[in-house]
């Protein structure tokens, strides 16, 4: 099958990639732009490993052909610090824990994220309901709630 | 596979009709695209309609709503408008899969991809909503229900795709409600599933009903007589236990992985009543 | 071996931000799937559609000729491993002649795209003759089950047993017929529980590359890179030294990346191709082809006197470990009455064959479903005897002195203070609303020591490098950091702790078992001492005394005593300074077949709420009592204690392995395996005890498994009183309990 030409945005950057009709972002992403920060987890849209922003809403990068990213903003867990300063979500991670392995972390940080700028004071069991497509194996969630309420209030107040 | 972008739904349709290899529509990508990766689907075209003037709109309408068959449920679930009118609606499309997914998913999607517990069917059903198919020969418009013929199959014909669903303008002391069966508290596809709306008149009784039952049978049963069990009723505690005995006895569910017949069957029969309670007090009757 | 129970830690037991952490949430952390290497190809397998049957051909010529394909493998492209054991391993990387389960690997390709690969498996042909299958355990115990394997059965087993039986073990002591008849009450109950995956959140993957001169570098997600290197070695007919294996960052393994599944095929497709290979496990194949746990029924009898006092235990385990011997029930046998003081003990272990994946570890594996069993057994004995659940516990529980239902007589151990704190906890009196109903069990695990090498730097700036051979799935490049730098005196952050691959120090053991902590933690200590030590020459040295004469404090050496000298102390940052000039550079190592692992005891209680109409389940309130010995990093602690018990809820709930009677896994994705996700759970409250283990330095024990062990019995024993009837058979879906309701006429 014949590639595609594809100019994009990531992460604030003007992108150009070719990649096969049926491949995803994801794929584009991992194999043909260096950013493996999203993971696949599942490939099926059900583990939330892979999430990333497209056009500022929360997605899964393996449901998104890399084709349908033409002229599109992409934002993904490589592009959440400043520099080298942590965006308050990743640090109140590492403070309070809330990883292990950390396989599911960039996609939990990018969906995080995403809920703050929508809704700045969630309750927890909003967090939870936010967060129910990306799984967690290691922490049984406990911390990470600790993390992006605190994360939250930091946020809010700054 | 070659993916085209339409501009057009004309230019859509011609491509989806002239395609001599299996064709499909790409929406929001959260079924097909799944079936494409699982190997169960192989298509030879992909049309993306998400860039045709209009598909990605909610309109007002004669009093109802005509939403784009590219809007997904995070768009939709922002327009409060359609939110406070139609909730039962919303929150079964809001339902499929995680947040994620609702950045992407649309309720023609779910339609099309006619699998029998599909979240967004039963509500739009209960609500008498209608979709607007664009063919070769120009549109046409038929009820949400005869869209869905068997599991994976719909009575769109070649060429034809979905632009648009209606929903009309709500009458009067109306209220509706969708509830699903899962296991988890998200995330899982429903074991069985209701969708009421209810109209009442100003003395409390109820006028008008429609009942939707999902994932208890191949495709979304319009379950009239179970509807019939709550006209002309105050639908008080009498009248809904006979809602629940009717959706009970209407279910036609199977066996499988995600649950038995049996509790299917109950289950449909709980929810439809408890739907109906909500749709009541939705409507403020 | 003294452990120093007073002591006043600086380091051990504050919460410092893990080394990796900022690799982790900037996603910079190099996974299994994340490495790529010049010219490199990918590798995809080609997997069986059948349970159970002979290959009779495999024509591999269409695929070859596929433009971008560099190689195909089958199971003809390997050897015959000496040792059975890695033949199996082998066999359920590739098979040989047959296929044994649905979903194992015939063949596979390297190509240069993922996508051609995958079209060159289309186009490989392979005859299958169908064989019956058995997928059951209880059918494949029975008489007339298919036979999956022949002589496989590894000691004299009764004759008429079913010739799938491999395994078969026993344990106890005293006497059960006079147990029996002491008792009030006795109760004897069968239960069964389906095969669960440990539900790593990243797939199995590796990047393979072999070189002409027979050496080759492998890259892989594992929890044990030397056993990776030793298995993939036989396999590949190399000796161990020309084989490095790296281990990636690892997402999850949870005892399920303690094998090999991709990477000896990666190995081959490399060779064959010249080039390297990556090879990256979809979802499915993870599901289908990887290791499960054990499925198993048991038979639980106990006798009880009226006033809560267990007389006589007995179990027997039937399990099925897949197409494969498999030693997993020995451990459930051991550890099904291992909580308890039993006066007369019996439990007797069978494995049995069956037409599924060979079974890999799960956290504890073998005791969750045991001791299910037997904590919802106590738990109907005291409600027919009218007795407080925990009181009955307490009443029974092993201390210092038991003798255990496995053999070993236990020294210091945190069972009845956990119980303690779980009594008097405002969780266990805490009122329940409508529809709710609480729930408890205990739970145990052995933990484990074993082969570690740990080596450790000092550089000349005074920092300290450590390297270490077991990869960190749970935070111990930390713990092990922190051990460091309490021994040596020095701030955590001058301590940086890195894993090394197998060529870089001598062997490690897995990690698993619970193990790190322990036994690499014991190591790190001793290897500290030994660095001081070479220090204090170094000062005695520069300061011309006896080295016996210098002794270590706070991060430097001192004359031991006024007469030993009047030299004030000198800085490890000194004496570093110096190395070059007193003799060269410094370093401590330590290896060890490290020995006095402290088990870890556990409690739980759980609330649930059941819907009474259509039987949803939620959890509403969870507290985990553990004793940790000594918990060197408590957030880690509290980490291990609230993942294992939501996994062990998810098994309890809702995760289940589903084969149709067809044989073929239906359920091989997360949509239908169903994991606890965020909504589904409260806040796991994590209580830590301390009750210091004899056998290490500063009192640690493994904590990393117990925790996924109560809560199977925790959230049954709950269900079961929220609707009245006891649940059996896991996971407790709705249907299920609909259905125990309808039977029990409630």
């Amino acid at each position: 099958m014949k590639s595609i030409h594809v100019s994009a945005t990531v992460n604030g950057d003007a992108v150009e990639f070719i990649c096969a009709p049926d491949e995803s972002l994801l794929d584009v992403l991992r194999n043909r732009l260096g950013l493996t920060g999203a993971k696949e987890g599942c490939g099926t849209g059900d583990c939330g490993a892979c999430s990333v922003t497209l056009d500022g809403r929360l997605v899964c990068s393996c449901l998104v052909l890399g084709a349908e990213a033409e002229g599109a903003t992409v934002g993904t867990i490589e592009g959440i610090a400043d520099g080298d300063t942590l965006h308050p979500l990743q640090q109140s991670f590492i403070d309070h824990a809330a990883l292990q392995c950390g396989i599911c972390t960039p996609g939990i940080l990018v969906a995080a994220k995403s809920l703050l700028e929508k809704n700045p004071n969630p309750t927890d069991t909003e967090v939870r309901y936010w967060l129910a497509g990306n799984l967690c194996r290691c922490t049984g969630y406990d911390k990470i709630i600790y993390a992006v309420q605190d994360a939250a209030k930091k946020m809010r107040s700054a | 596979m070659r993916y085209v972008a339409a501009t057009t739904a004309e230019e859509a349709s011609a491509l989806l009709a002239a395609e001599t290899g299996l064709a499909k529509v790409l929406g929001g990508g959260t079924d097909i695209l799944v079936q494409m990766r699982a190997g169960m689907v192989e298509p030879a075209l992909l049309v993306d309609i998400k860039k045709i003037p209009g598909l990605r709109e909610i309109k007002s309408e004669a009093g109802g709503f005509r939403i784009g068959a590219g809007v997904s449920g995070a768009e939709l679930m922002r327009h409060s408008a359609f939110a406070t009118t139609w909730p039962g609606a919303l929150e079964g499309f809001n339902l499929i899969g995680s947040t994620q997914v609702q950045g992407r998913a649309t309720m023609a999607g779910n339609l099309c991809n006619a699998s029998p517990a599909g979240d967004a069917v039963p509500g739009l059903v209960a609500a008498g909503a209608t979709v607007r198919i664009q063919g070769p020969k120009g549109q046409r418009d038929c009820p949400i229900e005869d869209v869905p013929v068997s599991p994976g199959k719909t009575s769109l014909a070649k060429g034809e795709f979905i632009t648009s669903i209606f929903l009309p303008a709500k009458p009067a002391r109306t209220g509706d409600a969708y509830l699903r069966f899962i296991p988890r508290t998200e995330m899982d596809i429903a074991v069985a599933s209701a969708g009421v709306c209810l109209t009442f008149d100003a003395s409390g009784t109820c006028t008008a009903a429609r009942v939707a039952l999902g994932a208890v049978a191949p495709t979304v049963i319009v379950a009239h007589d179970a509807a019939k069990t709550l006209i002309g009723t105050k639908v008080d505690a009498a009248a809904l236990d006979a809602l629940q005995a009717a959706a009970t006895a209407l279910a036609r569910p199977i066996s499988d992985k995600r649950g038995t017949a049996d509790y299917r069957r109950e289950t449909v029969g709980v929810l439809a009543r408890r739907a109906a309670q909500i749709a009541k007090t939705r409507a403020g009757a | 071996m003294t452990t120093d129970t007073k002591r006043n830690f600086k380091v051990v037991g504050t919460r410092p931000n893990r080394p990796d952490g900022v690799d982790k949430v900037t996603g910079r952390a190099m996974y299994g799937a994340d490495a790529t290497a010049p010219g490199m190809l990918w590798g995809k397998v080609l997997r069986s559609p059948h349970p159970h049957a002979e290959i009779v051909s495999i024509d591999t010529s269409e695929a070859m000729k596929l433009p971008g394909v560099q190689a195909v493998v089958t199971g003809a492209d390997f050897g015959d491993p000496e040792s059975l054991f890695v033949s199996d391993v082998q066999e359920h990387c590739m098979a040989k002649d047959r296929v044994y389960y649905d979903g194992h690997a015939v063949a596979a390709v390297a190509a240069t795209s993922a996508s051609t690969a995958a079209k060159a498996l289309k186009l490989i042909k392979i005859v299958y003759k169908p064989l019956p299958h058995v997928t059951d355990v209880d059918a494949a115990f029975a008489h007339g089950a298919p036979v999956i394997m022949h002589h496989r059965a590894f000691e004299i087993l009764p004759p008429g047993t079913s010739a799938n039986a491999t395994n078969f073990c026993e344990f106890g002591h005293g006497d059960l017929h006079e147990g029996f008849a002491k008792a009030d009450l006795i109760v004897e109950r069968s239960f069964r529980t389906a095969a669960t995956h440990q539900g790593y959140i990243e797939p199995n993957a590796c990047l393979a590359s072999y070189s002409s001169d027979g050496r080759a570098d492998l890259w892989c997600c594992t929890q044990g890179h030397y056993h990776v290197r030793d298995l993939c070695a036989q396999i590949m007919g190399m000796e161990a030294a020309q084989l490095r294996v790296t281990a990636s960052e690892i997402g999850g393994g949870f005892g399920g990346k303690t094998s090999i599944y991709v990477e000896p095929v990666a190995l081959m497709l490399s060779k064959k191709s010249g080039r390297p290979v990556k090879m990256v496990m979809s979802r499915e194949e993870v599901f289908r082809a990887t290791g499960p746990t054990i499925s198993s029924s048991m038979d639980v009898k106990i006798g009880m006197t009226k006033d809560g006092r267990m007389t006589a235990g007995q179990a027997v385990i039937r399990a099925s470990g897949g197409a494969w011997p498999s030693g997993t029930m020995e451990m459930g046998a051991q550890a099904a009455f291992a909580c308890y003081d039993m006066p007369a003990v019996k439990t007797i272990g069978w494995n049995v064959l069956t037409n599924r994946p060979k079974e890999s570890a799960y956290r504890a594996p073998g005791a969750p479903t045991a001791i299910f069993g037997v904590e919802s057994v106590i738990d109907e004995m005291s409600q027919k005897l009218g007795l407080d659940p925990l009181e009955v516990r307490i009443l029974n529980a092993a201390d210092a002195g038991t003798l255990s239902s496995y053999g070993p007589t236990f020294n210091q151990i945190g069972l009845k203070a956990t119980l303690e704190a779980a009594k008097n906890h405002p969780h266990y009196k805490a009122p329940l609303g409508p529809n709710q109903a609480r729930g408890l069990s205990c739970g145990f695990w052995f933990n484990f020591g074993g082969n570690t090498s740990v080596s450790l730097a000092v550089n000349t700036d005074g920092t300290v490098n450590i390297t270490e051979g077991n990869p960190d799935i749970g935070g111990s490049r930390a713990s092990i950091g922190m051990m460091a730098a309490e021994e040596l005196g020095i701030p955590f952050a001058d301590v940086r702790t890195i894993i090394g691959d197998t060529a870089s120090i001598g062997h490690n053991d897995t990690t698993d078992g619970s193990r790190v902590t322990f036994a690499v933690g014991l190591a790190t200590i001793r290897a500290a001492r030994d660095a001081i030590q070479k220090m204090c020459h170094r000062a005695a040295q520069i300061w011309d005394i006896d080295p016996d004469a210098v002794e270590w404090e706070d991060g430097a050496a001192k004359p031991s005593g006024p007469n030993a000298g009047q030299f004030p102390p000198m800085t490890i940052k000194e004496i570093a300074a110096n190395a070059f000039r007193t003799g060269g550079p410094i370093a401590g190592h330590h290896e060890v077949n490290a020995d006095g692992a402290g088990v870890s005891f556990g409690v739980h209680i759980a609330d649930v709420e059941v819907d009474p109409e259509t039987a949803h389940t939620l959890i509403k309130r969870y507290t985990v009592f553990q004793d940790a010995g000594k918990a060197v990093h408590p957030s880690y602690v509290e980490g291990q204690m609230q993942g294992g018990a939501v996994q062990g809820i998810g098994w309890a709930l809702n995760e289940e392995y589903i084969y149709g009677a067809d044989g073929r896994l239906q359920n091989a994705g997360f949509l239908d395996y169903r994991i606890p996700v965020a909504s589904d759970l409260p806040m796991i409250d994590a209580v830590i005890l301390e009750i210091p283990n004899p056998g290490h330095p500063y009192g640690v024990r493994g904590v990393g498994e117990t925790g996924i062990v109560p809560p199977l019995a925790a959230v049954a024993n709950a269900v079961t009183r929220a609707v009245g009837t006891r649940m059996t058979d896991l996971p407790i879906s709705p249907p299920k309990i609909m259905a125990a309701k309808a039977a029990a006429g409630k």
